[in-house]
């Protein structure tokens, strides 16, 4: 009935607009940036590109691609992504089912997820962190970006709470005709909980991706280096034009490094509408609880 | 009991024992669990230990179990130390208006978005929304700092409508902080925005329908019926923020400060990184970080137990 109300019709139309203005609003940037990478150099460092290329060039694409530093960068964080979520998938996965039992069938279940949960509330931090990776010889190598955040309580706990909701007749079901603990996880659990895996799967690689602080402690040697780290490492070099304004007009990688920075972001972009449908669900039913 | 029934129907099959006691099977959990507790203990309870270099002035060369002893003497250094006051009103400062804006902002942007009747409209609102939230602050400082330069869009836009000089965004203190909320609120408003949604979803349509025959508008239904519903998930998005304010978001101030705004922008994990790594003080770092760590866990178990006393909250 309010729907036919005039004033209801006005707040609606108004309402849409407002609402597409302010999500336009957050795809804007990365939009500029890709119009900067896309113009020629000139016109760029004036400044004078802003939702359209000036002068329209993929040369910024090809010194990039011509980069050796780029591109073993890349390479290095597509081998930790893969390999990271792999690895992080299998084993979160897997404890996560057997924390998703109840005490009566897996009596140590609550002290194994206050050991886990405990890790969530507190840590050793920084220092002890590196020194470890130090004395156990990972420094430079793919594994001490690997390791130490294999395990995510937080994925792990999202994982549980899901796998909880699977009815426990599948389950049975799946007992009765001879299965172990290992073959009812990978046969009636994890076709079940596709929503839960694509939204734990895609955190976990955006993580990966994304991550740079380790790249920047425990990677000396640049041609091992994953790619945030490098982007991270070329922006803060950049940083110096921010407090110099004559240094601004010296900018003459600013095509380069939006292409860089576009081609970072660009396996997130391709990645995420795909995932994005499970994970609201998957948020939800990990977080939400009845 | 149950086995022993099976076994008078089916008196020649011995195996339904064996499948029984198949089902327990709990070595087969704890095989489950081991390779993520053994990362655990490695990786997060071993570092835990390293603490005690809090306690001594550590040297790499004799480690932890040579180091001499020196008790608190990094602790109270930090309190003596004006600066550590002014990093930690700094980090209270970000985290504390990050926590407010990122409650209300998505709370109302979430009751906007509940009024759109479109479902594709709907879609692609969402979709673009969540998207900055999986971009890392390694790429949007880059985006940033080229749009917030001199010479960058945003000051181009500001000087030809307003007519004012180009704005220090990055270089300046005030403007620094201004910059660091408003971007954080603007990476995240979207995903924060995701459990409110979740639920709105769960409201009964029967309450609505109820209204409209009481003569309920829209604008009444969302005060009586909508707001409350979302009080009581907002009550938990607060209560478990508290546990946070000591943390201000590491790799956003990272990598968008610099010395200039140290005064301004420097918050104790960034601080925690130049002393430690890269001045090399371990046991100070340690010092500091642990003093971060012991009120940052008195605040979440807090916050985690209002979570439960106020709207029963668990994590699993």
């Amino acid at each position: 009935m309010y729907h036919k109300t005039v004033s209801y019709r006005v707040f609606s139309v108004f309402n849409n607009v407002f609402l597409t203005l302010i999500s336009v609003l957050c795809l804007l940037p990365l939009f500029h940036l890709l119009m900067v990478s896309l113009s020629s150099t000139a016109p760029a460092n004036a400044g004078l590109v802003t939702f359209w290329p000036i002068g329209f060039t993929l040369e910024a694409y090809a010194k990039t691609f011509d980069n050796a530093n780029f591109l073993s960068s890349l390479w290095v964080s597509v081998e930790r992504t893969v390999l990271g979520t792999a690895m992080a998938l299998v084993v979160n996965t897997i404890a996560a089912y057997a924390l998703s039992k109840e005490t009566h069938v897996f009596r140590a279940r609550n002290i194994y997820l206050w050991y886990f949960v405990i890790t969530m509330l507190f840590s050793g931090g920084l220092i002890p962190g590196y020194i470890l990776i130090l004395k156990l010889g990972l420094m430079d190598s793919l594994m001490a970006l690997i390791l130490p955040g294999l395990v995510a309580v937080f994925n792990i706990i999202l994982l549980l709470n899901f796998f909880r909701t699977v009815p426990k007749d599948l389950e049975e079901a799946a007992f009765i005709d001879g299965a172990g603990h290992f073959r009812t996880f990978y046969s009636v659990y994890l076709p079940v909980s596709m929503p839960v895996l694509a939204t734990v799967s895609l955190f976990i690689m955006v993580g990966h991706w994304n991550a740079y602080f380790d790249g920047i402690i425990y990677i000396k040697d640049a041609s091992k280096l994953p790619l945030a780290t490098f982007m991270q490492t070329i922006i803060v070099q950049a940083d110096m034009t921010k407090l110099d304004p004559a240094a601004v007009a010296n900018l003459s990688q600013r095509t380069i490094r939006a292409s860089q920075i576009f081609i970072s972001a660009l396996p997130i972009l391709l990645v995420y509408p795909f995932l994005q449908r499970y994970f609201v669900t998957g948020i939800v039913v990990g977080a939400v609880k009845e | 009991m149950e086995a022993n029934t099976i076994q008078q129907v089916n008196p020649g099959k011995p195996l339904r024992q064996s499948r029984k006691k198949k089902v327990k099977q709990p070595w087969m959990l704890h095989l489950m669990v081991l390779p993520a507790a053994v990362m655990v203990f490695i990786f997060s309870y071993i570092p835990m230990g390293g603490i005690l270099m809090a306690f001594q002035d550590y040297k790499p060369k004799p480690g932890l179990f040579g180091s001499p002893w020196v008790g608190l003497k990094h602790f109270e250094y930090m309190w003596q130390n004006d600066y550590f006051l002014q990093i930690t009103w700094n980090t209270l400062f970000f985290a504390g208006t990050k926590i407010i804006m990122n409650l209300i902002i998505p709370f109302f942007f979430a009751l906007l978005l509940n009024e759109v009747r479109k479902m594709a409209l709907k879609r692609t609102i969402q979709t673009l929304v969540y998207l900055p939230h999986f971009l890392s602050w390694v790429t949007l400082s880059g985006i940033l700092i080229d749009m917030l330069a001199q010479t960058g869009l945003i000051n181009q836009f500001i000087s030809s409508v307003f007519g004012i000089k180009p704005i220090f965004f990055l270089g300046d203190g005030s403007w620094f902080r201004f910059t660091i909320i408003f971007s954080d609120v603007w990476k995240e408003f979207g995903f924060n925005m995701i459990i409110f949604l979740a639920a709105l979803s769960g409201i009964s349509p029967s309450l609505y329908e109820a209204a409209e025959v009481d003569g309920a508008g829209r604008w009444k239904q969302t005060i009586y019926i909508t707001i409350p519903a979302l009080i009581p998930i907002a009550i938990v998005v607060a209560t478990l923020a508290l546990g946070n304010v000591l943390n201000a978001n590491f790799d956003q101030v990272f990598n968008l400060y610099s010395p200039l705004i140290y005064q301004q922008g420097d918050i104790i994990d960034t601080f925690v990184y130049r002393e430690g790594l890269l001045s090399g003080q371990f046991s100070f770092a340690t010092a500091v970080n642990l003093f971060k760590s012991a009120i940052s866990l008195i605040l979440i178990v807090i916050s985690y137990r209002l979570a439960y006393r106020f709207a029963g909250y668990r994590i699993f």
